[in-house]
């Protein structure tokens, strides 16, 4: 264990090597790729519980995934400011 | 073969110089005083929606039918969901405006599948920055209409039900938010959105183009054209949701500026 985090902490500290731009918009779209997943499901089990709501929860559903997405989507612009 | 080459011959500087990309080249006029092609296609996107608009609704008749029918209930539909639903009944006044940004953002970035025209407007800054800001001046210009100037900065700066104590955290995080961070991510969802969609529209129909030159590869050009027109169907859904978010969020700002506080 111990020799494996020594292996990735010697990998960082020499340096790396291409597009760290790249890396870092690929953590970026971590956060917003959970946060869309756990969001499009509550939408669904909500639709399932109640599906005389379903348009209305639809409604609420895009309007989040517009929030979050712009997350994702600043990382990637982003890379292309930071090349 | 020889059109593969040409086909090489055809695009692969730009893909060598990225920066051609980027920049746009003036095509009347030249320094600061040019038109370019986002330019043009802003005239043409304004020409083509008044004549459909203009069309549709004169000599309107009581039961609509045909354009009438389709400029009537995509006034509707954007009336109620937007405009009553966020704002109530005091937001007609905001309708005309929220319809003509919803129509004009969707026109702007549709524009990246019309067959000859093949540039989303939204996809340089300039359209999405200046959208952002008149949405900026309408919801502050609300909530100044309703509160009056300071009592407006109160409203905005001291968010009532938070202990005296936090307001030092609270105060420039809320004054940013609502002045600066509000425009600037209405911008940065539009512009970033169709900088994306464009660039993968590009990266799947050019290489649907390389992938058919070289014989080895020649198995994948089903594959990269079927992905060509899958995405060309989805940028079309994202332009439209898009466009909807933007309207969507102006009116919920204006609600949020202009609401009483109890």
């Amino acid at each position: 264990m111990l020799g494996f985090l020594a292996t990735i902490v010697g990998a960082l500290a020499a340096g790396v090597s291409g597009s760290v731009s790249m890396i870092g918009y690929g953590l970026s779209a971590i956060g917003p790729g959970i946060g869309i997943g756990i969001m499009v499901g509550k939408t669904v089990e909500g639709q399932a519980r109640q599906p005389e709501l379903a348009a209305r929860l639809q409604t609420t559903m895009i309007l989040g995934i517009a929030f979050t997405d712009v997350l994702a989507l600043i990382g990637f612009v982003g890379l292309f400011i930071a090349k | 073969m020889s059109a593969g080459l040409a086909l090489q011959r055809g695009f692969s500087h730009s893909l060598g110089s990225p920066k051609e990309i980027f920049e746009g080249k003036c095509v009347i006029g030249h320094g600061t005083l040019c038109l370019n092609r986002e330019s043009l296609l802003i005239f043409l996107i304004v020409v083509v929606l008044s004549v459909l608009l203009i069309v549709a609704t004169s000599r309107a008749q009581l039961v609509p039918r045909g354009l009438q029918n389709i400029v009537e209930s995509t006034y509707e539909f954007l009336r109620r969901d937007i405009v009553l639903g966020v704002m109530g009944p005091e937001g007609e006044k905001y309708g005309p405006y929220l319809v003509s940004l919803f129509l004009f953002a969707f026109l702007a970035s549709a524009l990246e599948v019309v067959p000859l025209l093949q540039f989303p407007t939204t996809s340089r800054m300039a359209i999405p920055a200046m959208l952002a800001m008149i949405s900026w001046g309408i919801y502050n210009w609300a909530g100044i209409r309703a509160h009056g100037f300071f009592g407006y900065l109160r409203a905005i700066m001291f968010p009532p039900g938070v202990p005296k104590v936090l307001y030092v955290i609270v105060t420039p995080i809320e004054f940013a938010a609502a002045v600066i961070l509000r425009p600037l991510t209405l911008a940065i969802r539009l512009f970033a959105n169709f900088f994306a969609g464009h660039l993968l529209l590009l990266v799947f129909v050019i290489g649907t183009a390389y992938v058919l030159q070289n014989g080895a590869t020649i198995a994948f050009a089903p594959i990269a054209l079927a992905a060509s027109v899958a995405i060309i169907g989805l940028e079309i859904f994202i332009a439209a949701v898009q466009a909807y978010v933007f309207a969507l969020l102006t009116a919920a700002y204006v609600r949020l500026a202009s609401a009483e506080e109890h």
